[in-house]
């Protein structure tokens, strides 16, 4: 519902902005010649057109404006493709899809073969002539086999009894499966299939592609038929042509085959006549007839499949207007969604499943994704504060006395509200998934720029700093942060501690480098005016330097924050049990297709967030960079 | 007694290749107290070196400088600086790089707003206190660099090239400005500047030097400085002695950079 109105409505969108597109054009003045800037200001109503195309692209290629123009299509493609994967193996047998009658075809397979192996024999100097008479005999009189199998008057009254049986099957099933009536199920094949449809889920739920049991009646009646059809041709496929004539035949062979291989040891004649052996059995197998003895059943197949796509009615124009790249029918019957079906998920489905994982009692893996606890300040306090400022008070702790109770003394107070165990009210902390991520990337950072700020600083102004922790620093950074992930993960932990660290390493290095350039981009003569105004060293630091290099140091934040962000994910995919990069891993695992774009989209925005919100800092705090 | 006495100031430079350049070779002067210096000569000729020197940024191969009795040996509040481009602190208004030094002795703010107002009205900025300085023209910007050295009461300003980067109006504005504070405040000022005009106009003293060795070429006494304290600068440069000075000076110059330019043709 929702997606066919956005569709009409972004369709809408894209004609009335090419028109008001093209009007502006027109009335606009045409002093600005090409190159001029001023030609490429505006145009909100091209972002209408960008947006519009890149949402009916997504809707469109993850056949969503199917579903919801025609949400029954799929599953009705689904029974479609089951009778055509039926009706395939029988529509073989005749010039239908293939060029030939599959009898002629093996007919002149076999014997080529057969002509084949004659000559090897005949050229292969390392056979005795013996041997190769011997072998010659055999095939030319499997040669001579076909013949009894081709002949009508071999042909048995079983054998044409149930190709006739097997043809007024078809014949019926033609007739009757147009009528309203068909199919005509018995009370057990209804229940069972009532039964599949309460449990099956809806086309383009997680975990389903396209629902297989049939859903409205015309996908019922090819349901049937397709029954029907793996019934007649299982019987067909079973049937084999072999007549009195052709079994004295074969027996004569196999027998000669038997006698020649007796006590044969391993060589190059065994090998022969192995092979021989299994030309005899490949025209054994083979379903040959004579020729005209298949046509009133080629008759009927061509009939029903007539009749079958006449049934088919508007479905395949659907199948080829509204699912692009890949259709059901050609997925056969498991019904699978091929092309971007499969790997691009419908926005309705998309739209929902994140709005159902944003949901504090679903969430993904029991976790939610953006949500508040409620917690004591006692434990946030028994976090923050060490233990060991109890250890450092002065005194004892306290031993239990003779009536078994322990009195409590100043120094185990103490201990308890560094171990957080008192009554303290509660209030409300962030946790989740995004909340995990977020907070790493801020964690890491922060520690990065803490540290990292002055040392670069003090690496920028002081000789000794520069030379002893230059070597430190350019060794570790130019090692991509993922190659020290398995490494910091192992050592610190798969949980917070680890990622925490390896961001910490990322923004550490790009944190040096940025407040290094910006000491030392410090000019001159500024610092000599601080020196003649009578400033001190520490406050030369403090009131020139650092102030002077907030635009590069700004700068290296930001670009942190892009390096963290990325290493994140990446580190999240190793390991972890949060996150988004967790959630994204997991969702590959299952092919949860869905949930890996709602973590895309995720990221993409926080990675937004993150950056407007370092625009801003910068606009706020530097506004005279560029301006000096 | 406050007086800047240099003797015997020997400056060299030695390059990382093993070159040596004599940038300053003995100069020997005394500044009274409240003498204005204009310092003049073609590029390379040291004057920025001697500035630094007194300034305490650089100390001499050998020669002392001192000033009122102490040797200088590094960078004081005694001895103000006001530098070409301003060195204005860009991330503070005007009003905090006027305090600037003020505050770095920690001063008490109410007395230190006070005085930053005082000396807003005298350099003529009243009103521009909370502007940012990147906002402010070149010619304002000079002004903040001045309010900001003379706040902290110097005994010795040194001024390199404070008006080289303005236009030629303001240039002249700011130059009676210069005129104006040393009259009002009677410090010691040495000026460096490239405009012999400006060097003429300016200076009670003028000192041409010149280049390879950097020395004193020649010292010249002039009454111009008084006489533009009360005429207009611009009547001053029309003067006969005026002009026939500038010609002199120039013609001098002009000679020592041919000499140059023939030395490394």
């Amino acid at each position: 519902m929702i997606t066919g109105f956005i569709t009409f409505f972004t369709i809408f969108a894209v004609v009335g902005a090419i028109l008001y597109g093209r009007r502006l054009v027109k009335t606009e003045k045409s002093d600005a010649v090409f190159g001029n800037p001023e030609r490429a200001k505006g145009g909100i109503h091209w972002v209408v057109v960008g947006s519009s195309f890149l949402l009916l692209s997504w809707l469109y290629y993850s056949w969503d404006i199917a579903k919801s123009f025609y949400p029954k299509s799929a599953n009705e493609l689904c029974q479609v493709a089951k009778v055509n994967e039926s009706l395939l193996s029988l529509k073989y047998l005749f010039p239908i899809v293939e060029r030939q009658h599959k009898s002629t075809a093996i007919i002149k397979r076999e014997n080529t073969n057969i002509e084949n192996k004659i000559i090897l024999i005949k050229n292969d100097s390392n056979l005795k002539s013996q041997d190769k008479e011997i072998f010659i005999d055999i095939l030319s009189s499997t040669k001579l086999m076909i013949p009894s199998l081709t002949d009508e008057r071999y042909l048995e009254d079983e054998t044409q009894n149930i190709i006739n049986q097997l043809t007024a099957r078809l014949n019926k099933l033609t007739e009757n499966f147009p009528k309203d009536t068909y199919p005509k199920l018995n009370e057990e094949e209804k229940y069972e299939i009532n039964e599949g449809l309460k449990k099956q889920l809806g086309w383009g739920a997680t975990g389903m592609e396209v629902p297989p049991i049939p859903e409205s009646t015309r996908g019922l009646k090819f349901h049937a038929a397709a029954a029907e059809l793996n019934s007649i041709s299982d019987e067909f496929f079973e049937m084999r042509n072999h007549n009195p004539e052709y079994l004295r035949k074969s027996e004569l062979i196999f027998s000669e085959i038997k006698e020649y291989m007796d006590g044969l040891d391993d060589g190059l004649e065994l090998d022969y006549i192995k092979d021989i052996k299994k030309l005899v059995r490949r025209i054994e197998y083979a379903s040959i007839f004579p020729p005209k003895t298949l046509d009133e059943l080629e008759r009927a197949i061509r009939s029903f499949d007539k009749v079958q796509k006449k049934e088919q009615g508007n479905l395949k124009t659907i199948d080829i207007f509204l699912f692009p790249a890949g259709t059901i029918v050609a997925s056969g019957p498991q019904c699978s969604e091929a092309g971007p079906g499969r790997w691009l998920p419908k926005p309705s489905d998309t739209f929902r499943i994140f709005g159902e994982m944003l949901k504090p009692s679903v969430g993904y893996k029991m976790i939610p994704m953006l949500w508040y606890e409620m917690m004591g300040v006692n434990r946030i306090v028994g976090f923050i504060l060490p233990d060991w400022i109890a250890d450092i008070m002065p005194g004892k702790y306290p031993v239990h006395n003779q009536s078994g109770t322990v009195d409590p003394n100043f120094k185990s107070k103490i201990l308890d509200i560094v171990t957080g165990e008192f009554e303290a009210f509660k209030i409300p902390v962030p946790t989740g998934h995004i909340w995990d991520s977020f907070l790493r990337v801020f964690l890491g950072l922060m520690l990065g720029i803490i540290l990292g700020v002055p040392l670069g600083l003090f690496m920028g102004l002081n000789r000794f700093a520069k030379g002893f922790f230059d070597p430190l620093v350019e060794l570790y950074r130019p090692v991509p942060p993922l190659a020290w992930a398995p490494l910091v993960i192992t050592v610190f932990g798969i949980d917070n501690v680890g990622k925490v660290f390896l961001l910490f390493m990322v923004s550490f290095s790009i944190m040096i480098i940025s407040a290094r350039a910006g000491a030392s981009g410090t000019q001159l003569s500024k610092i000599h005016a601080a020196h003649s105004l009578g400033a001190s060293r520490w406050q030369i630091i403090r009131e020139v330097i650092f102030p002077n290099s907030l635009p590069e140091i700004l700068t290296g934040i930001r670009v942190a924050v892009g390096m963290c962000w990325g290493t994140l994910v990446a580190a999240e995919f190793l390991a972890g049990t949060t996150g988004i990069g967790f959630v994204e891993n997991v969702a590959r695992k299952y092919m949860q297709y869905e949930v890996i774009w709602i973590t895309i989209f995720v990221m993409g925005m926080l990675g937004l967030i993150f950056d407007l919100t370092i625009r801003k800092i910068i606009d706020k705090t530097i506004p005279w960079r560029g301006k000096g | 007694m406050s007086d800047l006495i240099s003797q015997k100031v020997n400056m060299i430079f030695k390059s990382t290749k093993g070159e040596t350049v004599h940038a300053l070779k003995d100069i020997t002067f005394t500044l009274k107290k409240g003498e204005l210096l204009t310092v003049l000569g073609p590029s390379g000729c040291g004057k920025t070196t001697l500035l630094n020197i007194a300034a305490g940024f650089l100390r001499p191969t050998s020669g002392t400088i001192t000033l009122g009795n102490n040797e200088i040996d590094g960078p004081g509040v005694e001895r103000g600086m006001v530098f070409q481009q301003g060195a204005l602190f860009e991330w503070l208004t005007v009003n905090e790089n006027v305090n600037f030094g003020l505050r770095m002795k920690k001063e008490d703010p109410a007395k230190t707003a006070k005085k930053v107002e005082e000396w807003l009205d005298i350099v003529g900025l009243k009103g521009f206190g909370n502007t940012p300085t990147y906002q402010l023209s070149g010619g304002m910007q000079q002004r903040v660099a001045l309010a900001r050295c003379l706040i902290n009461d110097p005994d010795l300003i040194l001024m390199d090239e404070p008006l080289g980067a303005l236009d030629a109006l303001t240039r002249e504005k700011m130059q009676s400005l210069v005129l104006k504070i040393w009259k009002e405040t009677g410090k010691t000022i040495i000026l460096i500047t490239h405009s012999v005009e400006e060097a003429l106009l300016l200076g009670e003293r003028v000192y041409v030097m010149a280049p390879r060795p950097g020395r004193i070429h020649k010292e010249y006494k002039l009454p111009f400085a008084s006489l533009g304290l009360k005429g207009d600068l611009r009547e001053i440069k029309n003067n006969k002695e005026f002009v026939s000075k500038r010609e002199e000076i120039l013609t001098m110059i002009w000679n020592m950079e041919e000499e140059i330019m023939g030395k490394e043709i």
